[in-house]
């Protein structure tokens, strides 16, 4: 099942002019591109969250500019680009009282389904509880190679 | 208005005169009874016997608050617990408290001093006395509290905080002396407004502030608002207490009450005694205390002394204002708040090496804010948001139970902190005193 798991980039940001667009500069000057991306923020700080073609490398190079950085492990699901979709995987989510902690969606779509993040309590069972349901997880590689 | 005419209008002559017995009796008494003393003496190679004039004071060695820290709880009493029977205690530089104890003549002592004080600041026994210091460890309160029973005016023993029953109960009972620091009483002066109170219909005369730095300018800002007049107090708890030195009518220094303490100013970085007139360390040796004496007590507060006759009267020495600290201590809301004791609360947490930064301010609500920046790093990052902002409460919880001080814990980037030649800049004082 691990294999399931997508890593994902958290970035800390103090909520200051300029610092997103660091970011960016930091990794597109690594060649680094970025894949799907959100920002959870309150008054004072925010946490940047991206999902990236070389997480490993991006976090290289995040470290070595000075940001405070981490890998954390993440789902990524396919879901059916149609009303109800997301519904669908969310509801035996609900059912097992797995919470979510965040989730969010690609800008880029995998074949015509919309790929969506989905940070989890207890990954491993989600994964297995989503694909019982024949929702199709998409493995770290082929997220990465999008 | 003189509480004790005789005391504070001694002439010079006579003064000195009974400095030197006291100061004879002090020394005697800390060589004899405080072990730590002894032995500072004895490698200063200097005995009891030795103080033949006001000018062997420089021959005596000075006491620092890391001697109060090593000697915690009660190592420096003179006398022994029983004969105690009060402590006060004011925060150190890091975890411990210094610890100060009183005898029952310290405290009829301290009583009389503040009788003295709150005298100069045109206090008589008609007087409704409303004491906003705080009552506690802290000695703002009880100091003012005793003093003012002394003089026979009625005491209302508000203690800090709680605004709106601060201008409810002076409304109500005519106070017309105020006791409090001078950043509290602008702040209930702001609360008044909104409230829509008119101050200048109250009742107050004086205004008795002290427990942090101020200025002329603020002096000028309280007494705008107020209908009082603004006097400045000056005390530290290591040598008593509120009642050290007050400003007299004419407002233009503190007399520094020499009969009970002696003054000197020092060159901070010698240790040299500089003469009348130069700013420097100021520096008390206590000549009455019969529980926490003290030699050379270095403050590190920056002041100098004017010997000038006053037109009041009082031969007293007067002291300047407070002008500044010869450490990084901060006083926020009248307490004491060193970086070192922010640094110990975040190792005691777990974060090695923490990078913080102490931003005070006073702009909004005319009270001093303590934010405390502290550089996350990637040991403390989590990356969910309520997983860092519990981080912030739980820093902020552990300063307020550690420091008795409420601080805003703000996370920041690494090295947004400024350093300056390898070494961190700890505070930032952004209030205009």
């Amino acid at each position: 099942m691990p294999r399931m798991r997508v890593k994902q980039i958290s970035v800390f940001l103090e909520n200051k002019s300029g610092r997103l667009a660091q970011v960016s500069d930091v990794l597109g000057a690594g060649g680094v591109n970025i894949r799907a991306l959100s920002i959870a923020d309150t008054t004072d700080f925010g946490i940047l969250r991206l999902i990236v073609n070389d997480p490993e490398r991006a976090y290289g190079l995040l470290k070595e500019a000075g940001f405070t950085a981490n890998l954390t492990d993440v789902l990524a699901v396919e879901l059916e680009d149609r009303p109800g979709g997301l519904a669908r995987a969310l509801r035996p989510l609900a059912e097992a009282g797995i919470n979510i902690e965040y989730l969010y969606a690609f800008v880029q779509k995998a074949r015509d389904a919309a790929l969506v993040v989905f940070r989890v309590e207890r990954m491993d069972e989600a994964a297995a509880i989503l694909q019982a349901r024949g929702i199709r997880l998409v493995p770290g590689e082929e997220v990465y190679r999008l | 208005m003189f509480w004790d005419r005789t005391g504070e209008t001694m002439p010079r002559e006579e003064l000195e005169k009974l400095q030197l017995a006291r100061l004879r009796d002090t020394v005697v008494r800390v060589y004899e009874r405080v072990p730590f003393y002894r032995e500072l003496l004895r490698r200063v190679g200097c005995e009891p016997g030795d103080i033949k004039s006001l000018d062997d004071l420089r021959r005596l060695p000075f006491t620092t608050k890391e001697d109060l820290r090593e000697n915690y709880p009660f190592g420096l009493f003179a006398v022994p617990l029983e004969d105690v029977i009060r402590v006060h205690a004011s925060s150190g530089t890091t975890g411990k408290p210094c610890v100060v104890g009183y005898t029952r003549r310290d405290i009829e002592t301290w009583a009389d001093l503040m009788a003295r004080a709150l005298t100069m600041g045109g206090a008589t026994r008609g007087d409704v006395i409303q004491n906003a210091y705080g009552y506690g460890l802290f000695t703002g309160g009880l100091g003012i509290h005793y003093g003012a029973e002394k003089i026979g005016a009625t005491v209302v023993p508000a203690s800090g905080g709680h605004t709106k029953r601060q201008l409810m109960l002076m409304q109500d009972f005519g106070s017309t002396i105020l006791t409090c620091t001078p950043s509290y009483s602008l702040y209930m002066a702001e609360e008044a407004q909104e409230m829509g109170i008119d101050l200048k219909a109250l009742k107050l005369k004086s205004g008795i502030f002290g427990a942090e730095p101020w200025s002329e300018n603020m002096r000028g800002e309280i007494e705008a608002r107020w209908p009082l007049k603004a006097y400045d107090i000056y005390g530290l708890s290591e040598v008593m207490g509120p009642g050290v030195a007050m400003e007299c009518e004419a407002r233009q220094g503190l007399h520094v009450f020499e009969d009970h303490f002696l003054p000197e100013i020092i060159d901070p970085a010698t240790g040299q005694t500089l003469p009348y007139g130069q700013t420097g360390e100021l520096v008390f040796t206590t000549l009455t205390k019969e529980a926490f004496p003290l030699l050379r007590y270095r403050t590190r507060d920056i002041s100098a002394l004017f010997p000038e006759p006053c037109p009041c009267g009082r031969t007293h020495v007067r002291m300047a204002r407070i002008t500044g600290r010869t450490d990084d201590m901060l006083i926020i809301r009248g307490v004491n708040v060193f970086p070192s004791q922010i640094e110990s609360v975040l190792l005691g947490l777990g974060y090695t090496e923490p990078h913080y930064l102490l931003v005070v301010d006073r702009q909004a609500r005319r009270l001093d804010e303590l934010e405390v920046w502290v550089e996350l790093s990637e040991g403390m990052f989590t990356d969910a948001v309520r997983g860092l902002e519990e981080l912030e409460q739980r820093i902020a919880r552990e300063l307020d139970s550690v420091l008795g001080i409420r601080a805003r814990v703000k996370l920041v980037e690494p090295r947004t902190i400024p350093r300056s030649e390898g070494k961190a800049r700890r505070v930032v004082d952004r209030r205009e005193l």
